[in-house]
């Protein structure tokens, strides 16, 4: 389908508003605009970070997967526990494929789910007591553990338990770091704030504490830290050997497939790579503040964005890394540019519509261009302004934005529209398949990944190819409602 | 009174972000901005206005201070 003109976006919004009662139209009004990319601030067009709609159909978690399923479960040597009833972390256990390397339930423990598992006379009575019992369970049941966290669930806000008297007490008993956090879901408008609350927990009580420990570390000028990566089929991994092709060390991943003891030393890198800036930026601004620590965002989406960051990042380096950076580049050459070969063909010109979490719905878009297909509208669950000034020039002009879609606002969208591929969440996977349209899984990569770096590219290009391009798809209309067979229909009856 | 993170950019331009409001945004102009007077009235590149109280040093940046916001420049 021919792309849109302003004028027809425009008019596209407004059809779409039109069944929402007043107020309700005025809100969402704000949340959707038509991408320019001569503006310098997004707040000129669109609004974000506001609280959803009561009665429309939103797409955003709460603060605690902010928390707990974002920035801390990764954490592989630490126990997690989701402090409340049993449901918040047993049915979003696992979902979120943050590979990790050691033996689960000895020395990690990212796929298990440990809760306090709340019952009536914990609501009643405080669950201070059960908390304290359950950390010297923890102990003994899992010496290896390096540190616990309290993810609270939103009753221990609400019956006003003391976490952080109990995780105090815990510390001087184990001997290890206990984070308490106050992330209980129905704080703040989405789980961006959980992201942020999570990064004070980690300023408050990792970085702050640790500060005398790890003396014996010795550094280089190369040390860097990889941050806002959570290694979501090996995404981390992937971006890794590039760093580390290029002469640079990596000492901490944050936090996919990371330790506590590399949380503890990421103060002491000389340089902080940010790939998810939603979920990471708050303890990144603080370490420069603290530590005097420099930091840069970069995208490891595609080729073209994967050598812009490699140069970018080697930028603030000397000649060896410089070198190293068009070493790396050069090296992995003829790989990429096969995958195009193979693969741009058999996609150039299709369409897309994203809708993802706080990063990939502009961190992707250089990916997919790579491959010869459009971007045609995207959107986040829970970004704010400062990621959308980041994604106004990585569109196209006249391309749709939509902050928080609603349900029925993204289906409209996409009737009318008509992507050739739709990248978003489970909860939007089956209804979009069931209406005909290639979708793809773009929260764990539908089951597949890594994404990230030279390696991610081939995998990328291969699943994009597979799901636009199955045969399914043309199967999904009843034979008898096709056109052919209407026609025939017609010229028996005739 | 907002806490604002100051830095430098690499091209030496001070950087203002608020985390509550997500701005992120260059100052056009500080009033006092010598190396034994900093502060005053900051001109970001939107429009907006913000006042620091004037200090005998340049601050070390980067920096969290309080400012007064003087016009929104809407
Ligand atoms: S909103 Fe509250 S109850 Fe629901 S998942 Fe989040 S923490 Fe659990």
């Amino acid at each position: 389908m021919a792309a849109l003109t302003r004028e027809e976006t425009e008019a596209l919004i407004q059809e779409v508003l039109e069944v929402y009662p007043e107020q309700a139209r005025k809100d969402r009004a704000k949340h959707l605009a038509v991408n320019d990319q001569s503006l310098e601030k997004s707040n000129k067009c669109i609004t974000s970070n506001r609280k959803s709609q009561p009665g429309v159909m939103t797409i955003r978690g709460c603060a605690y997967a902010g928390s707990f399923g974002v920035v801390w479960s990764p954490v592989k040597d630490m126990i997690h526990i989701s402090h409340g009833p049993v449901g918040c972390g047993q049915y979003a256990r696992g979902g979120r494929r943050s590979y990790y390397i050691g033996i689960t339930g000895v020395n990690a423990f990212v796929g298990m789910d440990f809760t306090s598992d709340f019952q009536e006379k914990d609501i009643v009575f405080g669950g201070d007591k059960k908390l304290a019992k359950i950390m010297n369970e923890i102990e003994e049941l899992f010496p290896l553990n390096k540190g616990i966290t309290v993810q609270s669930e939103c009753p221990i806000g609400l019956i006003g338990d003391d976490i952080e008297a109990v995780a105090k007490k815990a510390n001087k008993e184990i001997g290890k770091p206990v984070v308490p956090v106050r992330c209980e879901g129905f704080r703040g408008v989405s789980q961006s704030l959980g992201h942020h609350l999570a990064n004070d927990s980690i300023r408050d009580w990792v970085l702050d504490p640790a500060e005398n420990k790890h003396n014996d570390f010795v550094g280089t000028p190369y040390d860097v830290a990889i941050l806002g990566d959570y290694n979501i089929g090996g995404d981390a991994w992937s971006s890794r050997i590039l760093l580390e092709e290029m002469g640079l060390r990596v000492i901490a991943q944050w936090s996919g497939d990371g330790t506590l003891p590399e949380m503890e030393l990421t103060p002491k890198v000389k340089l902080n790579l940010l790939h998810c800036y939603r979920s990471v930026n708050y303890i990144t601004r603080h370490m420069e503040e603290k530590y005097g620590i420099p930091w840069i965002e970069y995208n490891f989406f595609g080729p073209t964005k994967i050598a812009e960051s490699l140069r970018a990042i080697a930028a603030l380096f000397d000649d060896k890394i410089k070198e190293g950076a068009e070493r790396v580049i050069a090296r992995y050459k003829a790989e990429y540019e096969a995958v195009i070969a193979k693969y741009r063909p058999r996609l150039e010109g299709k369409t897309v519509m994203l809708f993802v979490g706080g990063l990939r719905p502009r961190h992707t878009i250089g990916a997919y261009e790579d491959l010869g297909m459009k971007v045609i509208g995207t959107g986040y669950e829970f970004a704010h302004n400062d990621d959308y000034d980041r994604t106004i020039k990585e569109m196209g002009n006249a391309t749709l934005l939509y902050d928080d879609v609603t349900g029925y606002e993204f289906e409209e969208f996409v009737k009318k529209l008509q992507p050739d591929l739709i990248g978003s969440g489970v909860k939007e996977k089956y209804i979009f398949q069931k209406m005909g349209f290639p979708f793809r899984q773009m929260h764990s990569w539908d089951y597949s990944g890594p994404y990230h770096g030279y390696d991610g590219f081939a995998i990328f290009a291969r699943d994009m190819d597979m799901t636009l391009n199955n045969p399914c798809w043309k199967q999904i209309k009843a034979p008898w409602k096709t056109e052919e067979s209407t026609n025939t229909e017609v010229a028996a009856s005739a | 009174m907002p806490r604002v993170m100051l830095k430098k950019n690499p091209e030496g331009k001070l950087v203002f972000y608020i985390a509550k409001k997500d701005l992120e945004e260059v100052a056009e102009s500080v009033e006092f901005d010598s190396s034994d007077k900093w502060g005053g009235e900051v001109l970001l590149s939107d429009g907006s206005k913000y006042y620091f109280e004037p200090m005998d040093e340049q601050p070390d940046f980067p920096v969290t201070l309080r400012a007064i916001r003087l016009d929104s420049g809407d």
